[in-house]
């Protein structure tokens, strides 16, 4: 009694209990596989839906499961924070480049801040140097690697550069996989379970902000900082792209981002955009300002200035 | 009225309006420090005092000398770096107080107006806190650093530092295995 179940154009022809007993031995030659428990094969991770669209509940469920895993793996209690914009809030950031002496205080403020990978190296932040006097919109012609015995060295600037969360993010538009978005509060954020590793974006992205993970994040147990956020500074994954968030964890708390508060002269300033009474709304309206690269109507809402 | 008159009266009217002008200056530099709401409320605790502080403890028993010199039996580690041919210790500095243009008395921790007196504008941008640095909230309480958190009042120049390690090139960048 071999009773066809449908038509099937490669001719084969299968019972019910040949079906049965094919896929029975299936699963038992799968589960039979050597698991450890440290890579062990979550589901959930698997069927994991796209950020964006998940409930509070799934989210809530995702946050549980990522807080063990990596509690786990590090030791440490560590928690991921989901929280949401505040509406009528969007970031803006200042930079003083009459100020800034170059130190790299903030890189590595960052680094601790934001679980940066130490070996091999990820920065979010790159300060470059500048002669005075020198055409220096040419950033390839500039200087990352200086590295005197004491800053600001004679006749030089130096200009930070990190993700400037722009309004019109080309990494957003390039995404395949809409792993990267803008946020309402304006910052452009990446989801690290979503994120396939293409690095579309970073090809996309003009000012050279985005760092791929090469290897798995290698972070000392006892430097990891354990206050993080799902969109931001969480463990990552070899293979995912990150980038400066504006310290989301601390910035959706009300604190201001690690650099500003690490900037021994006071050059970085962060602020509402929306609120006319912000620090960043005054530097904007009275001093001279620009924005990196802005012919290429990427709109961001980082801002260099001058206060002198 | 003869010439010597005229010349009398002329100089007493100037002299009154310099004394009025200065009168309404005095007025308005004790207004902008009543109206407290422009200035930032939370400080860093007051920089720690060197070990001349009281000044009192010597300057009771010594006269005042207004002459520029080199200072050789004390307040040597201070070398004045700040519009030294103008100035002198007195202008700044009186009993254990510091003393602003129009002859008020300050406390230490209120040093801003002093810096503020020739330092305007920058005085009106650290008041917005843009300069300077600021921590703390975004939308909130901020702690404010005095001037001389950061610039040593005698030679404000910012000092030079040593700057953290430059990245690895890519070249350096070994993947472990």
């Amino acid at each position: 009694m071999s009773k066809k179940i449908r038509n099937n154009p490669l001719g084969i022809s299968m019972d019910r209990r040949m079906f049965l007993k094919s896929a029975a031995a299936g699963i038992a030659a799968a589960s039979a596989l050597p698991v450890s428990a440290a890579d062990a094969f979550d589901i959930n991770a698997f069927l994991q839906k796209h950020f964006r669209e998940m409930t509070e509940d799934e989210i809530k469920k995702v946050i549980g499961r990522l807080e063990k895993e990596a509690s786990l793996e590090w030791k440490k209690d560590v928690r991921i924070s989901a929280a949401k914009a505040t509406p009528g809030v969007k970031f803006g950031y200042g930079l003083d480049l009459s100020r800034c002496i170059g130190c790299r205080k903030c890189v590595y403020a960052c680094v601790s801040e934001n679980n940066q990978s130490r070996n091999p190296q990820v920065h979010w932040i790159s300060v470059l140097k500048f002669k005075k006097g020198e055409k220096w919109i040419d950033l390839e012609n500039s200087e990352k690697y200086y590295n005197p015995k004491e800053v600001p060295e004679k006749d030089s600037f130096y200009m930070p550069v990190q993700c400037q969360q722009c309004e019109d993010s080309p990494c957003v538009k390039a995404c395949p996989t809409q792993a990267t978005w803008k946020e309402p509060d304006g910052i452009v954020v990446i989801d690290y379970n979503w994120c396939i590793g293409c690095r579309y974006c970073m090809a996309a992205c003009p000012y050279g902000a985005r760092r791929f993970n090469w290897s798995k994040p290698n972070v000392p147990a006892n430097e990891l900082n354990t206050e993080t956020h799902y969109l931001g500074n969480r463990p990552r994954y070899k293979g995912v792209v990150e980038k400066c968030t504006f310290c989301i964890q601390r910035t959706r708390a009300g604190k201001y981002p690690a650099c500003v508060e690490v900037c021994p002269v006071g050059a970085r300033k962060f602020g509402n955009l929306l609120d006319p009474k912000s620090e960043i709304r005054y530097l904007i309206e009275n001093k001279r300002v620009f924005r990196l690269k802005e012919d290429l109507n990427t709109n961001p809402k980082f801002y260099y200035f001058f206060a002198t | 009225m003869n010439r010597g008159s005229k010349f009398i009266f002329g100089i007493m009217t100037v002299g009154i309006f310099f004394m009025l002008s200065l009168a309404v200056g005095a007025a308005v530099i004790e207004k902008a420090e009543e109206k407290k709401d422009d200035i930032p409320k939370f400080f860093v605790p007051k920089p720690p005092p060197s070990g001349s502080f009281p000044c009192s403890k010597c300057h009771t028993y010594r006269a005042i000398d207004k002459k520029k010199r080199k200072l050789e039996l004390s307040h040597t580690g201070i070398t004045l770096k700040h519009a030294e041919e103008q100035r002198w210790c007195y202008d700044c500095h009186e009993g254990d107080k510091l003393k602003l243009q129009n002859g008020q008395l300050i406390d230490f921790d209120k040093s801003y107006l002093l810096c503020g007196q020739c330092h305007g504008t920058i005085f009106r941008d650290w008041k917005a806190g843009i300069h300077g640095k600021r921590t703390g909230l975004w939308e909130g309480e901020k702690v404010y650093l005095l001037c001389v958190s950061c610039h040593d009042p005698h030679q404000p120049k910012y000092k030079p530092i040593e700057p953290k390690e430059p990245p690895m090139k890519p070249a350096d960048i070994k993947l472990k295995k």
